[in-house]
């Protein structure tokens, strides 16, 4: 085995001194390389939500409106195809869920109508409340060309229109707290209609 | 039986063996299993029939051939265990989720450790607990009760649980005041009886008593942890319900509603997957109490009994590591 | 021991994971699916055998009192380079191992091969080393997520095999607990053979 170098302070200082000018040179360079790949990656993560919810598009343009009701701002994406607005994508919340916070995008076309719905983050029960998503059952479906102006927003048991997800009426209605806040920003004063 | 090792010398031999104590428990699950069949049909006969059929044969396979032991399938403990598991489970469960079930009651919960006496955890809750977390759409849709040769709805009906009424209604912001006076309420007679949706052995609090006093009688169970069980549950309940009786349920519902009798008298006096000493059971009892309460208050799910007694089935040997069982003739320490 | 035998010795005498039972966090944590188990455990290989080999380079220069601090900046250092490139050309992945991927820093198994064998030996052993325990966490890792995603996803490698849902528990914490106890029994009845 190699001899090693005396445990004298010079000796460490400059060892790891070294290894860290090193180990940082290296770093940046990988952080320079991957910067615009990453940028990228989460620019189309979030188009390809968007565009999910809305007409096909060429240009997005973002606003943050604060809902009226209170609660955190939303992002609105207005997607243009040319000079003609096609629909609203609106990435709304709900606290209402089994667990933790719901992110969902609902898309609108101009006329308030609901084009479709994405689920973007959610932690609720597998097998029950992951069922909002459209991968997993056709819960969202319902939802589709809908306009919340005279379809309530509820679940059946509390009086609306939703077939809630079979023993995920928590979930369920969750999902529908936040169609309702996007749909409300639609209607509020300084809002989009 | 190394359950018998525990203590030491010396031993007094009784009339009691493996045998005679879990003959006498099925003895004492008697009433409850016409009561489920009374109201759940031929449906409940089926799970039960299926469940223990399972439990005795998986018990078989894996003594004879994967343990390569002594097969003492006729000690009558996966007979308890089988009709256990069917009375935590609604009466509408497909039949392979019931073996999917026996499987896991007695592979991962019982042999897995070794085989009877060795188990820290009471095996048909292991199978329960497992078949909740891993089918909860179909262990969560409770038939309506039908009593047999009544007037009835038909068997597709599925309703809530009574604990389940109170939890969807208490998070939409009703009182229990309203919740109770809607029509599909059971109400304490139904609920002592064992008219209301639920898992096949615990709608009948009466029924379950009836065993209960026998298996006293036989001194198969002793007092110690069902009162405390109960005592705890009660106090922590009532100090709620004192406090705010419109959002919190009052005991004596508390005790009537879910699986609270079943789980004190038939699952957390097992004698196995509970702590040796008397004052260790006090223990016990209390603390599965106080997390019953907890669970069906706060938790995420209506029910907590069997969370509650598996948690202090894992504390076990914890308890009985602190509250050893006097030895024979020991002299107190000056001190 | 020749260097066969140290490669193939991370396989299933020394197995990371089932004999040494050593990074049980990411084997518990990320074994939800095959996929997920084989993308942590190659991670976790090249970052084990990148640092196997630049400290065995750097043994004789690391004064012995320092060597910790030398050997934690240079994993933590290809550990950022595996997050970064994960990010920017495999962002589904990285979504899925999140919060595991910076945590392979603080993985026994690096830190372990590093100090153990690295610290000790020459740079093709301590090469072959790294490759054979990488492979052979990540043999583990996707032996456990397949069995997890066969039994509690009815998939395999995202292929779906049944409709419906399969056993829950077994993509959900516990499940992980009961696979791997049970892989465990059946490696030690394997390895008495």
């Amino acid at each position: 085995m190699a001899k090693k170098i005396e445990s004298s302070f010079r000796n460490m200082v400059l060892a790891l001194l070294s290894i860290s000018m090193v180990a940082s040179f290296a770093l940046g360079a990988v952080y320079n390389l991957t910067k615009d790949p990453i940028a990228k990656a989460q620019q189309a993560k979030k188009e390809e939500a968007i565009k999910q919810v809305v007409p096909a598009f060429d240009r997005i343009e973002n606003v943050s409106i604060i809902p009226a009701e209170g609660g955190d701002p939303l992002q609105v994406n207005k997607a243009y195809n040319g000079d003609s607005l096609v629909g609203y994508a609106v990435e709304t919340y709900s606290d209402k869920g089994f667990s933790g916070r719901i992110l969902l995008m609902v898309g609108f076309l101009p006329d308030g109508t609901i084009f479709n719905t994405a689920v973007l983050k959610h932690s609720e029960t597998p097998g029950l409340g992951d069922k909002m998503d459209a991968a997993k059952s056709g819960f969202p479906e319902q939802f589709r060309n809908q306009d919340p102006a005279s379809f309530t927003l509820k679940v059946k048991k509390d009086g609306g229109q939703v077939d809630a997800i079979t023993a995920a009426t928590i979930s369920s209605r969750a999902f529908c707290d936040g169609v309702q806040r996007a749909y409300n920003i639609m209607n509020q004063e300084g809002g989009l209609k | 039986m190394s359950l018998l090792t525990v203590s030491g010398s010396p031993h007094v031999h009784t009339q009691q063996s493996v045998k005679s104590i879990m003959y006498g428990v099925v003895i004492a699950m008697i009433p409850a299993i016409f009561v489920s069949v009374y109201f759940f049909g031929l449906h409940a006969a089926r799970v039960m029939f299926i469940s223990v059929l399972a439990c005795l044969f998986f018990e078989w396979v894996i003594q004879k051939y994967l343990i390569k032991g002594p097969v003492t399938i006729n000690d009558g403990s996966a007979l308890v265990t089988g009709i256990l598991l069917a009375f935590n489970v609604p009466s509408n469960l497909p039949a392979w989720i019931i073996v999917t079930g026996a499987l896991v009651s007695i592979g991962i919960g019982k042999m897995s450790f070794g085989g009877l006496g060795k188990n820290p955890f009471n095996p048909a809750l292991v199978g329960r607990v497992f078949l909740l977390i891993s089918f909860p759409v179909q262990m969560t849709s409770w038939p309506v009760p039908k009593p047999l040769f009544g007037p009835g709805v038909t068997d597709a009906i599925t309703g809530p649980t009574t604990l389940g009424i109170f939890k969807e209604g208490l998070d939409a912001g009703k009182t229990v005041q309203d919740i109770m006076a809607s029509p599909s309420f059971p109400g304490y007679i139904n609920d002592l009886v064992g008219a209301q949706s639920g898992s096949m052995g615990e709608i009948s609090a009466i029924a379950l008593l009836l065993g209960a006093v026998y298996m006293f009688s036989r001194k198969i169970i002793t007092w110690h942890i069902p009162v405390s069980y109960i005592g705890t549950a009660v106090v922590f309940s009532g100090i709620l319900w004192l406090i705010d009786p419109a959002h919190y349920i009052d005991p004596v519902m508390h005790l009537l509603a879910g699986g609270m009798i079943l789980g004190v008298f038939f699952m957390a006096t097992d004698m196995v997957s509970s702590p040796v000493s008397t004052k260790g059971q006090l223990v016990f009892g209390a603390g599965a109490g106080l997390l019953t309460i907890l669970i069906r208050v706060w938790g995420a799910y209506p029910e907590g009994v069997s969370f509650a007694i598996l948690i202090m089935n894992a504390f076990t040997p914890l308890i009985n590591s602190t509250f050893k069982p006097k030895r024979f003739g020991e002299v107190v320490k000056n001190g | 021991m020749n260097q066969k035998e140290n490669f193939t010795k991370g396989f299933i005498k020394n197995n990371p994971v089932l004999v040494l039972l050593l990074g049980m966090c990411p084997t518990l944590g990320v074994t939800t699916s095959a996929i997920n188990g084989l993308g942590m455990g190659l991670a976790t290989t090249f970052v084990l055998v990148m640092a196997n080999i630049v400290i065995s380079l750097l043994k004789s220069v690391i004064p012995d009192k320092v060597r910790i601090p030398a050997f934690i900046v240079v994993i933590a250092s290809f550990v950022t380079i595996v997050d970064l490139v994960m990010a920017g050309f495999a962002p589904a992945l990285h979504e899925q191992l999140g919060l595991f991927i910076p945590l392979i820093v603080v993985n026994c198994i690096v830190l372990g091969r590093a100090e153990a064998f690295a610290s000790k030996n020459d740079v093709l052993s301590s090469l072959i080393d790294g490759l054979g325990m990488g492979l052979g966490f990540a043999f583990a890792l996707t032996l456990l997520g397949g069995i997890r995603e066969i039994l509690g996803s009815g998939a395999i490698f995202g292929f779906k095999f049944i409709s419906g849902d399969a056993i829950l528990v077994f993509v959900l914490a516990p499940g992980a607990f009961i696979a791997l106890g049970y892989l465990i029994a059946v490696v030690n009845r394997l390895r008495k053979v």
